[in-house]
């Protein structure tokens, strides 16, 4: 990526002609806003960023932004952004999937990319329904969950997004929430950051289908219990009076009081993205299915791994210096010949 | 001793075996100093969709049938000459395919009890007068094999592993072919493992003086070489040069080569190949899916690259969504489909011509796409170089058939002389004074802009444009108009396209009209219908959407036409509804070509013997 001290972008910059037509309140205006807000400082030149979607309400996201696009089809963003990707590894490539998009008709896709490392930004907008559809359950909603298409509710499991992305070994992986605009940009900042698969999982809000799915961990009164803001290097403590932490017994992470007497700051659990092994990173992925236990929100995993599309090119660029640059001559001949004279 | 040399024309051999037997080895090393030789030849490899099937199983029969000639050869030959059955299951399944008076060499050995009854035999046909009629020579090829390696270290089942190398060795005797080729192989590929080098150099050698010194065999026999055109040849299959035309496309436009694709019999081969090919700076991505090898390829094409993606049947089946998505954002991509018996899973290995309808109709909505068939090994090097022609100038997604007769099998290819190829002139739009991303040039292409072109920044995607802006467009009228740009583009490629040529009079009683690899059964056909004064002529098309200008005149100049496919009619169904005239349909969908007497007999039967 080249960094581009001569330009100064502003938000502005990233906004394209084009009307946004979600409906007025959705989440996904937020994550927009966050886009455009960050983009001026990853530093990167506007025409070497490139936005691919699928379909769905968030995969229109491509359309709002004044960079390269394509809005391609269902569930395939992370395939076509692979071969873009591969071809330019000069283009910092981006992909915006909703829950349906990125989970069910394109799990594939999304498992292979995490799998192979391809440099690419895959946002998540997970809002736990089909929106564009007009609301049937998702892979991400909740078992039970009653919509049009389960009328007696839903006997599916919801998928874990970032356990599913973790195990299939993405690099980068991160969560945000659409009602906190800083935290998300810090996320979207780093994800474009880190060299490999970067994942981020946005709780995002469908004011018309699934209207409330995270309120608990953005209004005003629950959120600082319901919420832990993972940092790196530090102890994962939470709650309203920032009491409230997580240990470890034994292999299950426990809610402890470090103002009881029996637990002090030292015995939380130290965030660290960095670990190789994700054994931590799985276990805080898997913390809320607990509801009593807090929804963690930052940066679970950050490790470096040779890319996709950079070890493509290194290929290539050995290959080339060994044998030299091929030549017609070099391709018709490369077997036996003979001449008939 | 001294033995007779027959001269002949032209042979056809067939060596036939398990499918561990290493019969695919066999005759393309005979193919390989048959050619190095001098003779024109074209070779049919036939093997089973099961890699290593129980031995002695007629289903695990694999097979290899050439045919080399001192005159031009156009298929690989209708009924052997030669048969090489290494077991009771090779000759029971390949029997029916000769005629009287055929040779047949069977590894003696091979004939026990339990290969017999695995091939369905209830007696062993070596023994009850069932081969009567047919030249046979029953020859323990395998305690040959193991008498020459009496002094190796190799294991039981190595030396064993060894008998092709004495059928090979015996068939060079034979046909008088020298060793050294062959021998210089063995040496390359075993330079790693000197006792095996050793060993099949020694078993090559005492297949070929069993042959001199034993009584069995009085005759053998010569085909002189061919009288091709002056130049440097080398042997190609259908699949080798797809891929060698791809790289000369990139390197005559000097646009990289990508290839999104996925594993999948019969066209693994153009990604194995191309893998290879990194110094010439092709990307080759195994996808995780049909599906992933295809948006793979749209979106390096988005980046500014030569996008290729390579499949069968089934997998283009999966790719049809991503083949609208394509024709929407009107982004060049080759797409090249091996076609292979379907439906569904269908005949992997066999050969067909079943997709043509998928290729022309397979999409939702109006979605034309450009469709090219490749007709010889040789002839799908320029196909590949055509399709990326005419997908960079109109900025269309091109379909390119190939089928599994072409794409395995063989033949000599004239080397082009480099300078001959013309340039492949590809533009990168980079001035932002007065663009719009569905603008369109005097071809009806838009402009191709990739990112990292600066001011130029555009969303392309697979809703229905607003002609020019390119903005997402509901409009009814837009739509409309939108369709029917889209199908003029692909219509207006007939201008750029050669006119096809008639193969004998332009007027005539019988026009046989093909298309794809059944190309050479119907050329053998049509010569031998003239040679006996039949009124018949031959067009074999290689565009097929378009159609050449030319060619609707040409089929009123003749009061039959017959379509011969390996399908159920699916080019005739086209020609009716194009040409509104009557043709007869010829069809064969047995996952087997042609053989130029069954077209011939067609050819016969519909002039009534009249010359």
């Amino acid at each position: 990526m080249t960094t581009n001290t001569e330009i100064k972008y502003t938000a502005k910059d990233f906004a394209s002609d084009q009307d946004v037509r979600w409906c007025p309140g959705c989440g996904d205006y937020s994550i927009l806003a966050q886009v455009q807000r960050t983009f001026p400082d990853i530093g990167v030149p506007k025409e070497k960023i490139v936005i691919i979607s699928g379909i769905g309400c968030s995969s229109r996201f491509t359309y709002y932004m004044d960079t390269f696009g394509m809005h391609g089809i269902h569930g395939r963003a992370p395939a076509i952004a692979g071969g873009l990707k591969i071809a330019r590894p000069d283009l910092s490539v981006w992909v915006a999937a909703g829950d349906g998009d990125l989970l069910s008709i394109g799990g594939n896709h999304f498992i292979h990319t995490c799998r192979k490392n391809i440099d690419l930004k895959i946002l998540l907008f997970n809002n736990r329904i089909y929106g564009l559809t007009k609301g049937q359950y998702s892979p991400t909603s909740e078992k039970g969950k009653i919509t049009k298409s389960s009328p007696y509710g839903s006997v599916d499991y919801p998928f874990n997004p970032l356990s599913l992305a973790l195990g299939a070994g993405a690099t980068f992986i991160a969560r945000s929430i659409d009602r906190n605009p800083k935290h998300m940009q810090e996320m979207i900042k780093k994800a474009a950051d880190h060299k490999g698969t970067s994942f981020v999982e946005i709780f995002q809000n469908c004011n018309i289908f699934n209207d409330g799915a995270y309120d608990h961990l953005s209004s005003k009164d629950t959120k600082d219990d319901a919420v832990l803001v993972l940092e790196h290097g530090k102890p994962m403590i939470f709650g309203s009076q920032r009491n409230k932490g997580i240990i470890l017994n034994g292999t299950k992470p426990q809610v402890v009081n470090i103002d009881e007497g029996n637990y002090s700051i030292n015995d939380i659990l130290v965030h660290s993205e960095t670990d190789d092994n994700p054994f931590l990173s799985y276990l805080l992925t898997y913390l809320s299915e607990n509801p009593d236990y807090p929804t963690p929100i930052g940066v679970f995993r950050n490790v470096l791994r040779p890319t996709c599309d950079e070890e493509i090119q290194n290929q290539i660029n050995y290959i080339t210096e060994v044998n030299g640059k091929g030549t017609l001559k070099e391709l018709f001949h490369n077997t036996t010949t003979w001449t008939v004279e | 001793m001294k033995k007779e040399i027959k001269k002949l024309d032209e042979v056809t051999i067939r060596f036939a075996g398990d499918s561990g037997d290493g019969m695919q080895l066999t005759g393309s090393q005979f193919s390989d100093t048959t050619a190095l030789f001098g003779n024109d030849l074209i070779t049919l490899p036939d093997y089973p969709a099961e890699i290593r099937a129980p031995a002695g199983t007629l289903y695990g029969v694999s097979g290899f049938q050439l045919r080399f000639s001192s005159q031009d050869t156009n298929t690989p030959g209708d009924h052997p000459d030669v048969l090489v059955a290494m077991n009771p299951a090779a000759l029971k399944k390949n029997q029916k395919d000769l005629l009287p008076g055929a040779t047949i060499i069977v590894n003696q050995d091979a004939f026990d009890l339990r290969n017999i009854r695995s091939a369905g035999y209830n007696v062993n046909p070596l023994e009850d007068n069932s081969l009567d009629g047919f030249k046979l020579f029953k020859i323990p090829i395998s305690s040959l094999t193991a008498n020459a390696l009496a002094d190796s270290s190799l294991t039981v089942k190595e030396v064993a592993r060894c008998k092709n190398f004495f059928a090979l060795g015996l068939m060079y005797w034979m046909f008088n072919r020298p060793l050294e080729p062959t021998l210089k192989w063995i040496n390359k590929k075993f330079k790693k493992v000197p006792a095996l080098a050793e060993a099949n150099t020694k078993v090559l050698n005492a297949g070929y003086y069993y042959g001199e010194n034993t009584e069995i065999f009085e005759t053998r026999y010569t085909v002189s070489p061919a009288n091709l055109p002056k130049g440097t040849y080398r042997n190609i299959s259908g699949n080798e040069a797809l891929a060698l035309g791809c790289v000369t496309a990139s390197l005559k436009s000097g646009v990289p080569l990508f290839l999104g694709s996925y594993p999948i019999t019969p066209a693994s081969e153009i990604l194995h190949q191309l893998s290879t090919y990194k110094n010439f700076g092709v990307k080759t991505f195994q996808a995780e899916d049909e599906i992933a090898g295809i948006t793979s390829a749209i979106g390096a094409s988005f980046g500014g690259y030569l996008a290729l993606t390579t499949t069968s049947g089934p997998g283009m089946a999966l790719k049809t969504e991503a083949l609208g998505l394509a024709v929407m954002t009107e982004l060049p991509l080759v797409i090249i489909n091996v076609q292979r018996g379907g439906p569904s899973t269908g005949l992997p290995t066999k050969t067909e011509q079943s997709d043509l309808l998928q290729a022309f109709y397979g999409r939702n909505g109006e979605a034309p796409i450009p469709v090219i068939a490749a007709s010889t090994p040789g002839n799908c090097f320029e196909m590949a170089f055509e399709a990326f022609r005419i997908s960079t100038k109109y900025m269309t997604p091109v379909i390119l058939l190939s089928d599994g007769y072409i794409a395995n099998g063989a033949e000599p290819w004239l080397i082009p002389d480099e300078s001959s190829i013309p340039e492949l002139s590809v533009k990168f739009r980079t001035e932002k004074e007065g663009f719009a991303p569905y603008m369109r040039d005097e071809n009806l292409a838009r402009p191709w802009v990739v990112p990292g072109t600066p001011g130029l920044e555009h969303r392309i995607g697979g809703l229905e444009k607003a002609n020019i802006t390119g903005n997402v467009s509901h409009d009814p009228d837009n739509h409309h108009m939108m369709c029917e740009l889209r199908a003029k583009k692909v219509k207006n490629i007939e201008n750029d396209i050669p006119e096809t040529e008639v193969f004998g009079e332009e007027k005539g009683d019988i026009l046989v009209l093909g298309w794809g690899g059944t190309y050479g059964a119907i050329r053998d056909a049509v010569i031998r219908a003239q040679k006996e004064g039949l009124s018949v002529s031959q067009v074999h098309l290689h565009h097929i959407n378009p159609f050449p200008k030319n060619l609707g005149n040409i089929l009123k100049n003749f009061k039959k036409i017959i379509v011969p496919e390996l399908n159920l009619g699916q080019l005739s169904k086209i020609l009716r509804i194009e040409f509104l005239i009557p043709v007869e349909s010829f069809c064969k969908v047995k996952g087997l070509p042609f053989t130029a007497v069954e077209i011939y007999s067609k050819i016969s039967s519909m002039s009534g013997g009249k010359k």
